[in-house]
């Protein structure tokens, strides 16, 4: 059977099929290999333009995105700005436009605003590839935690998947329960009752707030950063109250399947979601998610552009 | 004027418990049973039903201060070609309409528009701002007939308690706009399965829930009126409808886009589904029918707020709350009639009777010497709703292309013909 790609766009992970999502990872895994060889680069983009439009700050996501089209051969800009309509700066319509004006082939926006990648997709007649919106979806991200699994254990299907910490506002949290729940895995949810609440089992997921229980039978912990300066402060007590509940400290995590894989999205706060000894010890794959980010984001931008395998 | 003989049309009116066929006059701008001598403009209403001129309570024509929105007489020919005779503007205007020099104003453009009757709402503190309460006796004196923060909702249940104790002396109800500030904090939409789908700050039912019981328990303990503005949640068509039963004087209101669509609307971040309070649940919009049915909700408004296209245009977090509403109201309202939820003169009661005796207008009826105020309305009519056609200054509707079934044929004020279905 011959597959074909036909999204012009990645917006999200919710609108892909099981079979797109593979077609995704079996891509990065031919593009990881470029990045293992002496000359890390392929033609597949040349001539291409691609903007990386990142009005919210972030430096491994645009850094990721920006070497893998460079190792793709395409010409990357980037724009950094806080400016956007929810400040009173240029409104997104106009920023499109401009891009539009540039013709540009491939759009990377990173928002705070949920939903901006479908704004400009709408207007666009460029590939828009989210890179992050609000607490909506980071499909790369979600990608790559799926491809980094799928490398250790050979498949996603009848996995334990456990994503702890705060899911809420979690756009991370969102694109992996996608991802994973169309692969076959199963998601348990823990943290805070403010953070994890209830809603979430209407998403296939388990939701529990007792952290032993939740990674006791877990094959992939994924741990989410605490975003305490950005949350109002009535969501939970405080990092010292986080670190002491949900903390993921030796003595908990000795209790886990010794198999246990643990993941984090970046940058991660040592002591309060996750002690140094497990972020830097023999089951986590922190680093090996960074490496799988780059082909899984070549692989993203070589199939939205029209590339065929 | 010449009289106008309004003929063979069914006529509807509920405040007078008349559905039949039958003629109506209406002779120097008021109601008349009998023909009067001489000549009359004659409309044939054969087939039509004749109603007492509809009353939205609720509307934001914009003026003053944000004419690039709406003025006056564009949000009033809106009003006109949806059916309406009168409308209640609300005061969030700039300057508020917290003082009697723009309430002044307001009259004076809406008797140059000279089309329907335009009745000011006047705000319940200064500025909106929910901290001093505004001139109240001075605005009622001015020509308000309600008081209300609508946008803004008075969080100081001390305040809201005097406000409504004041407003007791003058006759004036209080028209509230049901939102706990805290709770809702930086909500975009309802708060539910969609919101986090979406990724989509949630606003909790619960937010518009614990105000509607406030406004009971104050109801209560000032013996007066307050009315709940656009109720949207299921809880508080039940706080309403309980509270009814005790003889507390609270009512309510409930717009189309509630009991029309719902939060999976929102799904493509389009900002026509953004609006305050937000769409909800499929449950909250069939607790809304119920409380249509029942009573429990008294009248049907539009929320008419219209934006300008660049302020809509943008992320579903940064635009502004509201659509527009007079043109598709009546026919999204007909809706309801055609489902059969409500009765064709249940309807007009809604429109007509019960936003009068809320208000204390000497309308919604075609008693004789009533004001001359009348629609006459086709409610098979099938049409599409084009809003690039629209009166309105605005295009922020999430009814365009909307196949609708209803529509108002000929609205007359004090007998003159303001609007007519050519």
């Amino acid at each position: 059977m011959r597959f074909a790609w036909k999204h012009k766009d990645l917006l999200g992970i919710e609108p892909l099929t099981a079979e797109e999502i593979t077609y995704i990872l079996d891509a990065a895994r031919a593009f990881k290999q470029v990045g293992e060889r002496t000359v890390k680069k392929v033609p597949s983009l040349r001539g291409k333009t691609q903007i990386n439009l990142f009005i919210e700050p972030s430096t491994r996501t645009r850094t990721s995105f920006e070497l893998a089209a460079t190792r793709l051969s395409a010409d990357v800009i980037n724009i950094a700005t806080s400016a956007s309509s929810l400040v009173k700066g240029e409104t997104l319509k106009d920023t499109a436009r401009n891009l539009e004006a540039m013709n540009a082939d491939i759009i990377v926006i990173r928002h705070s605003a949920a939903g901006a990648p479908h704004f400009l997709a709408a207007r666009l007649k460029a590939s828009v590839i989210n890179a992050g919106d609000g607490a909506h979806e980071h499909p790369t991200q979600a990608l790559l935690d799926a491809f980094t699994i799928r490398e250790k254990f050979g498949r996603l299907s009848g996995l334990n998947v456990t994503i702890l910490g705060d899911v809420l506002y979690s756009r991370v949290a969102r694109s992996n329960i996608w991802l994973l729940t169309k692969m076959g895995a199963k998601i348990t949810l823990a943290g805070p009752s403010t953070l994890v609440p209830r809603v979430f089992e209407q998403f296939g997921c388990r939701v529990t707030h007792d952290i032993e229980e939740a990674i006791r039978d877990a094959d992939v912990i994924n741990l989410l950063r605490i975003q305490h300066e950005r949350q109002r402060k009535t969501m939970f007590p405080g990092i010292g109250e986080y670190a002491a509940l949900f903390g993921l400290n030796q003595e908990r995590f000795a209790r886990a399947k010794p198999t246990a894989l643990i993941m984090h999205p970046g940058p991660i706060n040592r002591g309060v979601e996750v002690d140094s000894e497990i972020a830097d010890g023999a089951r986590s794959v922190i680093l090996q998610q960074v490496t799988n980010g780059l082909a899984v984001r070549m692989a993203v931008l070589f199939l939205c552009t029209g590339g065929k395998l | 004027m010449k009289p106008l003989w309004i003929r063979n049309g069914r006529v509807i009116d509920p405040a007078n418990h008349v559905d039949a066929v039958r003629d109506l006059w209406i002779v120097d701008g008021r109601i008349a049973d009998t023909k009067p001598p001489g000549d009359a403009e004659i409309l044939d209403a054969t087939g039509r039903v004749v109603a007492p001129g509809l009353i939205d309570l609720h509307v934001h024509l914009r003026e003053p201060g944000r004419s690039d929105k709406e003025t006056i007489a564009t949000g009033t020919r809106c009003a006109a070609r949806g059916g309406f005779t009168s409308v209640v503007c609300m005061p969030n205007t700039t300057p508020a309409a917290d003082n009697t020099g723009v309430i002044a104003f307001i009259k004076q453009r809406a008797a140059e528009a000279g089309g329907v009757n335009v009745f000011p709402a006047g705000a319940i503190t200064k500025e909106l701002a929910g901290e001093e309460l505004a001139p109240i006796g001075s605005l009622k004196k001015a020509g308000v007939v309600a008081i209300t923060d609508d946008g803004r909702c008075v969080q100081n249940n001390e305040l809201m308690r005097r406000a409504v104790e004041y407003a007791k002396m003058f006759a004036l109800p209080v028209l509230d706009h049901c939102q706990d500030d805290n709770l809702s904090a930086d909500g975009v939409m309802h708060e539910g399965y969609w919101s986090v789908a979406l990724g989509l700050r949630g606003w909790p039912a619960a937010a518009e829930d614990v105000i509607v019981a406030r406004n009971i328990l104050l109801a209560e303990l000032a013996d007066w009126h307050i009315h709940c503005q656009h109720l949207s949640s299921a809880r508080s068509v039940q706080l309403v409808r309980e509270a009814k039963k005790r003889g507390v004087k609270i009512s309510a209101e409930a717009c189309p886009h509630h009991f029309t669509l719902t939060d999976a609307a929102l799904k493509n971040y389009d900002t026509n589904y953004k609006m305050n309070p937000p769409l909800r649940t499929e449950a909250d919009r069939q607790a809304l029918l119920e409380g249509l049915a029942d009573g429990t909700i008294d009248c049907i408004a539009s929320d008419h707020a219209p934006h300008c296209a660049y302020e809509k245009e943008v992320e579903f977090d940064a635009a502004p709350f509201g659509i527009i509403g007079l043109e598709t109201e009546l026919a999204l309202a007909l809706e309801l009639v055609h489902q059969k939820v409500l009765s064709l003169p249940a309807l007009i009661e809604k429109f007509t009777v019960n936003p009068a005796r809320l208000l204390g207008l000497d309308r919604g009826t075609l008693a004789v010497g009533a004001p001359g105020d009348v629609t006459v309305m086709a409610p098979d009519w099938e049409w599409t709703y084009d809003v690039t056609q629209s009166a309105s200054k605005s295009r922020n509707t999430p009814f365009h292309g909307r196949q609708l079934r209803g529509k108002a044929v000929a609205t007359i004020v004090a007998g003159r013909i303001v609007w007519r279905e050519e």
